[in-house]
């Protein structure tokens, strides 16, 4: 039990983790590719054009998995966050903040990709609808983050604020959607409605699920990279980081 | 308990020895509202329609500007560490400092909001339902925000940074909170928005001085 339980451990600490970090970053780029040859090509030459809304609505094979992926990550962090205050693990908080950026530039494409899909569809980039409206309080959320993780000074306290705001975060978003939702249908402002789109073709779905997958393995991959960039960042005065090769060098 | 309504007592006796921080709020928030009949025109019906809404997000940005004082005094003169070994809960002379900070800047805009209220024509009841809005709404703002004044104690560019970490934790606030008086306005019920309000409230009033603690000790590890 005892022995299970360092090797559990084995991996929080920095010093062990960027190693096998290294060694994983290439396997999660490979299957995002893969994943995103196969994605795009069932998306572009597989799935039939849709009756109603033509070729413009392939857009959606990029904007559905960037909002999955914006919300997952903003769970993740978030469960970092808590394992870091829990447990008080360094590379928890380190996670955290290698994933925030992610999350953000998901919740961005998610609103831009969003608003060149509304503008033909809907004859308008933007609409008041409460998905709409909660991704980009979710967009701010990020923001929040990034901007008080950017302005402490002292790492760890850094993190450990952060894992606060986070897990405030994670407590509102669930208030927060259902407020403009709610607030949204007792305005009656947004005539088009997302829930009312008609059942999609089973090809349809698939190619959003296998680019769902290449966006998740991109999401590991490029945290996985931006945490051993603030492992190196914050370990410099370490011994072991001053013998690693491509720092030696 | 006797530790609560001290730290009370002395929060506000600080706020009155320095009136001048609690009415430049207070003019920020009728200087606000009185721009946005200059900003939008004098139609007294568009008037009444953006009203509730002009109300709460100038009660929103007003209540903001006090924030950042809530705790950066005492850490500068070392009051909050003090606070922090005392015998008496932490959680408990933080939800103090939170109810002080309402009683200061949060009250005075309930009272004041109904006279404002007045420009944008709105009638009687619906005043009444916007003084009871604020009056469940202004504590939410003061809890929700302690978190982010603790978060932010002693950060560079702090007083930014805290509007940009709260101002979407006011969100559901500001929803149900002009969404009342919206409905009143309207003829509809209003009631649902009042017990989502109070029920926000409730759960903040349980979360947020315990999330403000953490924050606190952080900030003072």
């Amino acid at each position: 039990m005892n022995n299970r339980l360092i090797k559990w451990f084995k991996y929080a600490s920095p010093q062990s983790f960027y190693p096998l970090a290294g060694r994983m970053i290439p396997w999660f780029w490979a299957l995002a590719a893969v994943f995103g040859v196969i994605g795009l090509w069932i998306s572009f030459f597989v799935a039939p054009t849709d009756a109603v809304q033509g070729e413009g609505y392939r857009i959606i094979f990029l904007h559905v998995p960037a909002s999955w992926m914006s919300m997952f990550i903003y769970l993740v962090m978030a469960g970092w966050a808590g394992l870091g205050l829990a447990l008080n693990t360094r590379l928890s908080g380190m996670m955290a903040q290698a994933l925030a950026p992610t999350g953000a530039l998901m919740a961005f494409i998610s609103l831009w990709t969003g608003a060149f899909w509304g503008k033909p569809m809907w004859g308008t980039w933007w609409v008041w609808d409460a998905r709409l409206t909660s991704e980009l309080i979710l967009f701010f959320l990020y923001i929040g983050f990034i901007a008080l993780q950017a302005a402490i000074d002292d790492a760890r306290r850094a993190d450990k604020a952060g894992a606060i705001l986070a897990l405030v975060g994670v407590v509102n978003v669930p208030i927060i959607y259902f407020s403009v939702k709610w607030w949204n249908t007792l305005h009656q402002g947004a005539s088009v409605s997302l829930m009312k789109s008609p059942s999609m073709a089973q090809t349809m779905l698939w190619g959003m699920l296998v680019m769902a997958l290449c966006f998740w393995m991109y999401s590991i991959a490029v945290a996985l990279m931006r945490v051993r960039a603030i492992i190196l960042e914050r370990e410099t005065q370490t011994e072991w980081v001053r013998e690693l090769p491509e720092v030696k060098s | 308990m006797s530790a609560f309504l001290t730290v009370i007592r002395r929060d506000l006796l600080l706020a009155m020895r320095r009136k001048n921080e609690m009415l430049t709020a207070l003019f920020f928030f009728v200087i606000v509202v009185s721009l946005f009949p200059l900003g939008i025109g004098p139609e007294p019906q568009l008037l009444k329609k953006v009203a509730p809404g002009v109300l709460w997000v100038a009660a929103l940005l007003a209540s903001m500007l006090s924030l950042n004082r809530m705790f950066a005094t005492d850490y500068a003169d070392g009051t909050l560490e003090q606070l922090t070994l005392s015998a008496s809960p932490l959680g408990l002379l933080v939800a103090g400092k939170i109810a002080a900070h309402w009683l200061t800047s949060g009250l005075p805009l309930v009272l004041l909001a109904p006279v404002l209220g007045l420009q944008f024509d709105l009638g009687g009841e619906a005043l009444a339902v916007l003084v009871a809005a604020l009056l469940l709404g202004t504590p939410l703002l003061s809890l929700i925000g302690a978190i982010g004044a603790a978060l932010t104690l002693g950060v560079r560019g702090g007083g930014v940074l805290l509007s940009l970490l709260v101002l979407p934790l006011y969100i559901p606030a500001l929803i149900f909170g002009a969404g009342a008086v919206e409905a009143h306005v309207a003829g509809l019920a209003f009631a649902g928005h009042l017990s989502l309000l109070a029920a926000l409230l409730v759960l903040a009033i349980f979360f947020a001085p315990w999330a403000t603690t953490a924050a606190l000790r952080i900030a003072l590890e």
